[in-house]
């Protein structure tokens, strides 16, 4: 199994840098990046994927390097990525965005998908146009998960999803993770990302500010106020 | 039971609404009052037609069969703008936004709805100009926004979008102030912010929400709906709805606490 090592990434928009530095890595325990809004942690997650131009720092999984390389060469590499907003394919029903990935040999198929979301079985024959907010996102994480990831790197999976599905994604990914999945999470939701992780990473302004311990993080308003804050 | 007299009529009926789309039946004979000023929480399963049912008050899609007034007019057959000057505003599920516009310009194109404004005569009207940065600044402190005003919309996150989603629609002065989803996204501490903000909204102010962070869902309604399959599967007080084995079954699983 290959660690994502992240540092010293520098990355941004135009003129404006958003990352200013990060060090980050990720072996066999699975991580939550946490932040106030539009401090980065989208931006790292398109750097990772090579969707955002990296402007100093490296990215390595195992021995690739992934700095430079296309976000197909990145995903071949073995990331499965959620992205946030879902982007899923209008014209395409439910089943054909998860055939047009199916693996012979591959740890996920279809059926599993269904079975870890059964409201994406009822709405097999839908297209991407049909879904509710909720159901792309179902689709989403079940499209990255066929392609039967060593690393899954998920921005906000548990957006727009009724709490009981949360709930049950968390459970499942639990046990993913028991199997040897790694996970990259960045969450908004608290409960669901401590419940998936121990310890949990802020962004802040571009930089790393802090790793805490989630259930520390979870019982001190004062912790969150100061981490996931306004001011 | 929906009034049709205008005389102590409802901010909001829907009267046996339904919609179809090909085979499947997205929202299925719903129907509902809102009184004027209440606080109407929206909650439900995935797919179950929260959205779809905003789309249809919104007037974005056309009804199957039902009626809905607004304020006891019948807007049934009303195009989206028409029911917009009726005093709807409303954000979306996933953002439309003007991304090549800053986030303080986005604000100026709700303020100058709101006025009715149709030339952009406030370019050569310093006071006007006045009137457009000051509201906007207010907006902007109620979302937490300020620091990001001259940022152009394309490079701010996801959740600061949401953000001034909220701040657009709050910008039309709306009578029947619909969000769907505002806490998706935003930080928790946001969402503390977030709830303070809705609570402290005009008492005037008629709040339709769909949202499945139960801590601001729950905080703010006075009602709260349940759908599930295009149907009401539950109507009550927060309370009720918080108590009801079937609504934890359902829709909040097992360890909601």
């Amino acid at each position: 199994m290959s660690d994502l090592s992240i540092s010293g990434v520098e990355a941004g928009y135009g003129h404006v840098r958003v990352l200013h530095g990060v060090n980050l890595k990720v072996s066999d325990k699975p991580v939550a990046l946490m932040g106030r809004n539009g401090m980065g942690k989208s931006t790292l997650a398109q750097a990772i994927m090579g969707m955002n131009p990296t402007t100093a720092g490296a990215i390595t999984y195992g021995n690739l390097t992934l700095t430079g390389l296309s976000p197909t060469k990145i995903a071949n590499a073995g990331i499965g990525y959620v992205p946030q907003g879902r982007r899923v394919f209008p014209s395409l029903s439910v089943d054909e965005h998860l055939r047009i990935l199916e693996k012979r040999n591959g740890q996920w198929s279809a059926k599993k998908v269904y079975d870890l979301f059964p409201r994406l079985a009822e709405r097999k024959k839908n297209g991407g146009a049909m879904l509710s907010g909720g159901e792309q996102q179902m689709l989403a994480i079940g499209r990255a998960l066929m392609t039967n990831p060593s690393l899954l790197l998920m921005d906000e999976p548990s957006e727009g999803l009724a709490p009981a599905i949360v709930e049950h994604l968390a459970i499942s990914l639990q046990n993913l993770v028991n199997e040897g999945q790694r996970i990259l999470l960045i969450e908004q939701n608290l409960k669901f990302a401590s419940t998936l992780c121990d310890e949990i990473v802020i962004l802040s302004n571009g930089e790393i500010q802090a790793t805490v311990s989630s259930k520390e993080l979870r019982a001190s308003a004062e912790l969150q106020n100061k981490y996931l804050g306004v001011a | 039971m929906s009034i049709t007299t205008k005389a102590g009529a409802h901010a909001l009926s829907l009267s046996g609404v339904s919609r179809n789309f090909g085979g499947i039946r997205a929202v299925a004979d719903i129907s509902f009052d809102v009184s004027h000023g209440k606080r109407l929480t929206i909650i439900g399963t995935n797919g179950a037609g929260k959205s779809t049912l905003f789309n249809l008050v919104t007037g974005v899609y056309q009804l199957s069969s039902g009626s809905i007034s607004v304020f006891g007019q019948d807007v049934s057959k009303q195009p989206a703008h028409q029911r917009a000057n009726l005093g709807i505003a409303r954000t979306f599920q996933t953002s439309k936004l003007f991304q090549g516009l800053t986030v303080r310009e986005n604000l100026y194109v709700s303020l100058r709805q709101a006025i009715g404004e149709k030339k952009i005569s406030w370019l050569a009207n310093p006071a006007s100009a006045d009137q457009l940065r000051i509201q906007s600044t207010l907006l902007l402190e109620k979302v937490d926004l300020m620091k990001k005003a001259d940022i152009l919309v394309s490079d701010i996150s996801h959740g600061e979008s949401r953000q001034l989603e909220v701040a657009m629609a709050l910008a039309m002065r709306p009578k029947i102030l619909m969000l769907d989803e505002p806490a998706a996204g935003i930080s928790p501490t946001e969402r503390v912010r977030l709830v303070e903000m809705l609570k402290s909204l005009e008492k005037e102010i008629t709040l339709v929400l769909i949202e499945h962070d139960m801590a601001v869902a729950l905080a703010v309604a006075d009602e709260v709906i349940v759908m599930h399959d295009g149907t009401i599967f539950m109507q009550g007080s927060p309370d009720e709805v918080r108590e009801s084995s079937a609504v934890r079954d359902l829709y909040l699983g097992s360890n909601h606490e």
